[in-house]
């Protein structure tokens, strides 16, 4: 909401008198209910400068779980004032130029928008990683791994595509694919490793959560494409299908993949002209780095109804020592 | 007459075969009826004898995709050096950015108290004292549920969306009213408005009117426009001639004719159409959200993503509450303002409490600090209550909607699926071609053809074909739920009662919010994505075929009756038949929704166009491809609509020669 105080231009009416309203009350239209307790801290806003750091917020628990702890962290710990922008993860990457957003706190890959904004626009750099690995392939439901315990291993899967048939697949397997945010050469891997399945496009997260829910929930067959770190994971117990393994450039010709992704290291991203600005909030967002068990567990928390400042609280108070360390000058 | 309307959308499988002998339409023109089962025998054959031959592959051609690619990128860098940002684009930014803070402000101000107060004031003078109630609750239940904040922010959002819309929309609709020529511009540009899918155009958006408020309400404008821009119109042309014609032989002028009779005489459909953008602009609130807009929306989004139901539903309740306060006080309104004015003294009354309410709701928190934020104690969420009745649903209830999904996609869904794309793509276009010729003649033919041409040129025939398959589906279900509730709430008034707040509840709550009671119960499946269209769909062509019903003068249904009709017969042969005009726009409004369902049902295992909309919101290097699918989606809702309103008039036309 910085923004429209930045630059008021008179173009008409409308605009003049509200900005004459926000302009003479400024400040009571920034404690929008985005942020439930970005007041919190505005106190001591001395070391932090008065400027709210913006956060963008990308619409998965794990990222939740981030901006949970960072902005708690900013607020409490630093005296910031913050601001969440609840946003898609890539339009997120148009707030650098237009300094609308501050910071990304989990940024999977992306080499595309790495090179524009970073590379060659110089809008954006590199804050480190998250601490965070990011892994994706297929999965089947932990009772399956049980009982067929060869089905982990791709060279099998032929073996048993009459289990996973479903109306939607014909006479063949069903790979139910899904969450579109997400790289994915799942239509080459099938036919290049020849097996008898047919890729079913789920759609979303959410299509692919219920989806292994109610095949462990009900011990019905699932073949299905996710990730991790995700809480779901922490309740739902899956297994890992061993793909043939990844190897520097061989996933470079899409139509070709024939082996497993690559593991992702996961990353801070912030916009250049803030972290040059320096301050405390940058140097802890640059060390800001933990576990994937440590994500899961404030995820699980978000996701069971808690409050994002009392999950933060939660595992601040378990972990004092990993905070400290972030917040060392 | 009541499925006379159905076997031109249903395809010419083996619907058209099926129609009861009763259609009296159909007997006059049996030539139709045979060339549609010859088609259908002929297309059958043909894939049989050549399925899977020719395919299609998907793809964008990379060209398309790199000069998007530049493009944005050019918009992005042009921010602060190009005119057109600098003196129109920013401006109108920073113009609507302060509308939308100046909103929020005064909601800040007046607190809960406050508003409510004003908003029950405005209700009573404009709409009266049932109203008022109506908006009071209303307005208190935004606190109960705990969503006071989010409720402000998407009013003051919707508030400005609908306000610009209208500014914009009248005068536009009142000139494609007056001008047929201005009118046939216009109607594909409106048609393109309400199919594109928002998600395809929506990071292009952003790149002009940056991230936040303003560009949620500029998608918002965007796809809530179309109505109020239609009905103005339609409002216009209805107008008895014969009204226009004794003002004009009085000498009045055009300008006198326009604003003594024209406008005044539209109002109510006018209304209408008002109320339409309403609801349109309410149902955007979650796609506005995607881009930083903050409200009610991201409740829903927030709590999508930890699967949550109930919270959800709670944050959908609100939004449809808000639409039935402002569906009710609006159309309340307008009544007023035609009949004659109530007495003076209650007119008195009504302005002095109206006053007292706001003062007394301003000052309150003043007075009381404590009502100054709502109190928490007072919180009834929906969320516990909504989340065990769905655990209960998806552990009970899903062999049966499984087994029911896998029965309806073997037995419908597969089928047709494969005759559309299984049959090469040349024979697809000439099937549908001749269909378009055999329903209307040339025009729809060429439409069909050269729709489906521009598929094939976007290189998107595979997914065009299932998308195809499941919209045609959802329309059909769709009309057959319009026809059979229409005509209930059309001649029953507490059906219509009973069933418009739930019909409010359909087009208004986000389908975010039963997208996971859907996904557990019938699975990521193409049967989830036409049951999530229905469900969006139904309600409008429910409302207007019962309009539509409800129209009917009163002379004829009681004359049919006077001749000793049965009630089937009075409806078949007197009320559907004389509604058609009006049932005709709930085909057009049931494809239309049916279409800009596309993209949620990508979201739940609808595949197709949808999901490579989605795919290219989701990431920046496909946003080619997003653009693309958008472009696709029109073409076959434009296709489908043609096609199924000239079928409506070849059929009318014979009806009325007999």
């Amino acid at each position: 909401m910085g923004i429209s105080r930045r630059k008021v231009s008179a173009v008409g009416v409308l605009a003049a008198t509200a900005a004459l309203l926000l302009s003479a009350c400024a400040g009571s239209a920034s404690n929008s209910s985005s942020t439930p307790a970005a007041s919190g801290g505005s106190g001591t806003a001395a070391s932090c400068g008065s400027t709210p750091i913006t956060i963008a917020k990308n619409a998965w628990t794990g990222y939740y779980a981030n901006v949970a702890v960072v902005d708690y962290i900013l607020r409490t710990k630093l005296g910031c004032t913050t601001k969440i922008s609840e946003i898609n993860e890539q339009v997120a990457w148009q707030g650098f130029p237009t300094g609308q957003v501050d910071v990304i706190l989990e940024n999977w890959g992306h080499d595309d928008l790495v090179k524009k904004y970073i590379t060659d626009q110089k809008v954006a750099v590199d804050l480190g990683p998250t601490g965070n690995q990011g892994i994706i392939g297929w999965y089947v439901p932990q009772w399956m791994a049980d009982k067929y315990p060869d089905i982990t291993d791709y060279k099998n899967l032929n073996k048993y595509a009459d289990l996973f048939k479903t109306s939607e697949s014909g006479d063949k397997g069903q790979l139910l694919d899904g969450d579109p945010s997400y790289v994915t050469n799942d239509v080459a891997l099938v036919k290049n490793l020849n097996l008898n399945y047919k890729v079913v496009t789920g759609g979303s997260e959410a299509a692919l959560i219920t989806a292994m829910q109610k095949a462990t929930d009900n011990k019905t067959p699932l073949l299905f494409y996710f990730y991790e770190p995700q809480y779901a994971l922490a309740t739902i117990k899956v297994a890992r299908v061993k793909l043939p393994e990844y190897t520097a450039g061989c996933d470079a010709d899409p139509a070709k993949v024939a082996c497993d992704y690559p593991p992702y290291t996961l990353n801070k991203i912030a916009r250049a002209a803030w972290v040059d600005a320096g301050g405390p909030a940058v140097s802890f967002i640059k060390k800001f780095n933990w576990t994937n068990d440590d994500q899961n567990s404030v995820a699980a928390d978000i996701a069971a109804g808690k409050s994002y400042d009392d999950a933060a609280k939660a595992w601040i108070d378990k972990n004092q020592a990993k905070v400290d360390a972030w917040l060392q000058g | 007459m009541s499925v006379g309307i159905v076997p031109p959308l249903a395809g010419s499988v083996a619907t058209s075969a099926d129609l009861p002998p009763s259609d009296g339409g159909t007997r006059r023109r049996p030539s139709v009826k045979w060339q549609l089962l010859g088609l259908a025998v002929v297309w059958i054959v043909l894939y049989k004898l050549l399925d899977g031959k020719w395919p299609l592959e998907s793809g964008v051609p990379e060209n398309a995709q790199a000069w998007l690619q530049d493009f944005s990128s050019t918009i992005g860098d042009g921010r602060l050096t190009n005119p057109l940002f600098i003196y129109v684009l920013n401006p109108i930014t920073d113009a609507l950015q302060a509308a939308y803070d100046g909103g929020v402000w005064i909601t800040q101000q007046l607190g809960w108290t406050g508003m409510t107060g004003l908003a029950t004031a405005v209700a009573l003078v404009l709409a009266g004292w049932r109203m008022a109630l109506l908006t009071f609750l209303g307005f208190l239940s935004f606190g109960i549920v705990g969503l006071w904040d989010a409720s402000m922010e998407t009013l003051v959002l919707v508030a400005i969306s609908v306000l610009l819309a209208v500014i914009i929309g009248i005068p536009l609709g009142v000139w494609a009213g007056l001008s047929p020529r201005f009118e046939r511009f216009l109607i594909p540009v409106l048609d393109t408005l309400q199919i594109m899918p928002s998600l395809a155009y929506l990071p292009f958006i952003t790149l002009f009117f940056l991230i936040g408020p303003p560009s949620g309400i500029v998608a918002t404008l965007i796809y809530a426009v179309p109505p109020v821009i239609r009905l103005t119109s339609v409002g216009i042309r209805e107008v008895a001639p014969e009204s226009v014609e004794a003002s004009r032989s009085l000498g009045a002028t055009a300008r006198q004719v326009l604003f003594g009779v024209q406008l005044p005489m539209s109002r109510r459909t006018r209304v209408v159409g008002i109320n339409q953008t309403v609801m349109a602009a309410l149902s955007m609130v979650t796609i506005a959200a995607l881009v930083a807009a903050p409200g009610l929306g991201q409740s829903v989004v927030n709590a999508l993503v930890v699967l949550n139901v109930g919270a959800a539903f709670n944050a959908g309740i609100a939004l449809v509450i808000m639409a039935i306060v402002l569906d009710r006080v609006i159309t309340a309104a307008s009544r007023r303002v035609g009949s004659a004015p109530p007495p003076r003294r209650s007119r008195l009354i009504s302005w002095g409490v109206a006053a007292a309410l706001v003062v007394v709701g301003a000052v309150l928190p003043a007075v009381i600090p404590a009502l100054a934020k709502w109190n928490a104690a007072y919180v009834y969420a929906f969320t516990d209550w909504v989340n065990s009745l769905s655990d209960w649903a998806k552990h009970n209830l899903y062999p049966i909607t499984t087994a029911f999904t896998e029965w309806f996609t073997t037995w419908f869904i597969n089928p047709l699926d494969s005759l559309f794309a299984g049959t090469p793509w040349f024979i697809t276009i000439a099937m549908w071609t001749a269909l378009g010729f055999i329903l209307g003649r040339f025009r729809p033919a060429f439409t069909a053809l050269f729709c489906l041409l521009g598929v094939v040129l976007l290189a998107l025939w595979p997914s065009s074909m299932t998308t195809l398959t499941q919209v045609i589906i959802a329309a059909a279900i769709t009309m057959v739920l319009g026809l059979v509730f229409g005509v209930w709430i059309g001649r029953s008034r507490w059906a219509d009662r009973i069933l418009r707040p739930i019909l409010d509840a359909g087009q208004v709550m986000p389908p975010f919010v039963y997208l996971i009671p859907c996904l557990f119960l019938f699975g990521p499946t193409r049967f989830t994505a036409i049951v999530a269209a229905v469900i969006y769909a139904a309600p409008a062509a429910i409302k207007i075929v019962g309009e539509g019903i409800d129209r009917v003068p009163s002379d004829s249904v009681e004359a049919a009756r006077s001749v000793g009709s049965t009630t089937v017969q009075e409806i078949v042969k007197v009320q559907l038949p004389m509604a058609r005009p009006i049932i005709l726009v709930a085909l057009n409004q049931g494809i239309i929704f049916v279409m800009s369902m596309v993209v949620i049902g990508g979201l739940v295992g609808g595949g197709g166009l949808g999901y490579d909309v989605i795919t290219g919101f989701a990431q920046e290097r496909f946003a080619g491809l997003g653009l693309a699918a958008g472009v696709a989606i029109v073409l076959l809702g434009v296709m489908l609509d043609r096609i199924s309103q000239s079928a409506g008039r070849v059929r009318r036309t014979s009806s009325d020669l007999a």
